[in-house]
């Protein structure tokens, strides 16, 4: 990426949404836990490869990278993920419904 | 900042992200799986999700605005700060973790600039959550190879004779930017001359300047 060409600067700014900001804590807090780091954060992001970068917004790559690196340490299944997310999701139709 | 939305604004006049009032994404579902799979297995507990929420949104540019001031004011600090800038920020009471932080003094003759080519490592101890545009892959693409066309970008044009450097972070060495002074802020105190830092200013991506 450094050094590639690229457009014009964009300096819209967002504020953070909640999701957002657990997913940051996320990192920070199963860091400090000893789970992962941030290098392990990064192999995983850089294996998702240029269509991924364009296709997923910045936190949406971070907890796909952050879940990747929780069942590689065990600390959960593939299967527990499945269950839950299934759970959650029938639970409404918005994130303040499901969270 | 406003902007032209018609969106509603947050009261930093920014639109918000998708949040809770829309229909919820897959990257969401996976958030509430993980953060509650890791509570239910003891390896988290929502107090400390909550607390570092918290502690996020109380840092803030403000903090690092104080240090520049402090480096302006106080040689032996600026001394300090170009020496081991962690050690110095830890001394003003800042948390900065194990973070591994230089401070880069931009002079009459050097400019320096910051980026993260990788991802988007950044003093956020110090300055807060990262801006987008430093996220964005035309920032970190294009910074290392043609400064001066982002630097215009951003309303900044410098003489050619003025030296630009831009400093690459990694996750475990980040970089502050310590502004050069302007000549008419010289006297004022500390709390003072900390109104007179900006976000961009410690970037490199700004200069100091008056507060409005």
């Amino acid at each position: 990426m450094g050094g590639d060409p690229a457009g014009k600067i964009d300096h819209e700014q967002h504020d953070f949404a909640l999701w957002e900001k657990r997913v940051d804590a996320l990192l920070v807090i199963s860091s400090s836990a000893g789970l992962m780091n941030t290098d392990s954060l990064r192999r995983v992001l850089e294996d998702m490869g240029e269509e991924t970068y364009e296709n997923m917004s910045y936190y949406e790559r971070w907890i796909s990278s952050i879940c990747q690196n929780m069942i590689e340490v065990g600390a959960f299944s593939t299967l527990e993920l499945a269950t839950k997310m299934e759970i959650i999701k029938s639970r409404g139709a918005t994130y303040g419904d499901a969270s | 900042m406003p902007h032209d939305h018609h969106e509603p604004l947050s009261p930093s006049g920014h639109p918000y992200r998708a949040d809770d009032d829309r229909d919820l994404t897959y990257w969401q579902v996976m958030e509430i799986a993980v953060r509650e799979l890791l509570i239910e297995k003891g390896h988290v507990s929502a107090t400390q999700i909550q607390d570092q929420i918290n502690t996020m949104d109380a840092r803030s540019p403000a903090n690092g605005a104080r240090l520049v001031a402090k480096a302006w004011t106080d040689p032996a600090f600026k001394y300090a700060l170009i020496e081991d800038a962690s050690q110095a920020s830890r001394e003003m009471g800042f948390d900065i973790g194990p973070m591994h932080l230089i401070a880069l003094e931009n002079t009459e003759k050097v400019h320096n600039v910051i980026v993260c080519t990788l991802c988007s490592c950044y003093p956020r101890n110090l300055l807060g959550l990262p801006p987008d545009w430093y996220k964005s892959r035309a920032y970190r693409s294009r910074a290392v190879v043609e400064p001066r066309k982002v630097l215009s970008e951003f309303g900044l044009e410098f003489n050619q004779k003025i030296q630009i450097r831009v400093h690459d972070s990694t996750a475990d060495m980040r970089y502050i930017i310590l502004p050069y002074q302007p000549a008419e802020s010289v006297g004022l105190s500390e709390a003072e001359l900390a109104n007179w830092v900006t976000r961009d200013s410690m970037i490199g991506v700004g200069l100091p300047r008056p507060p409005a």
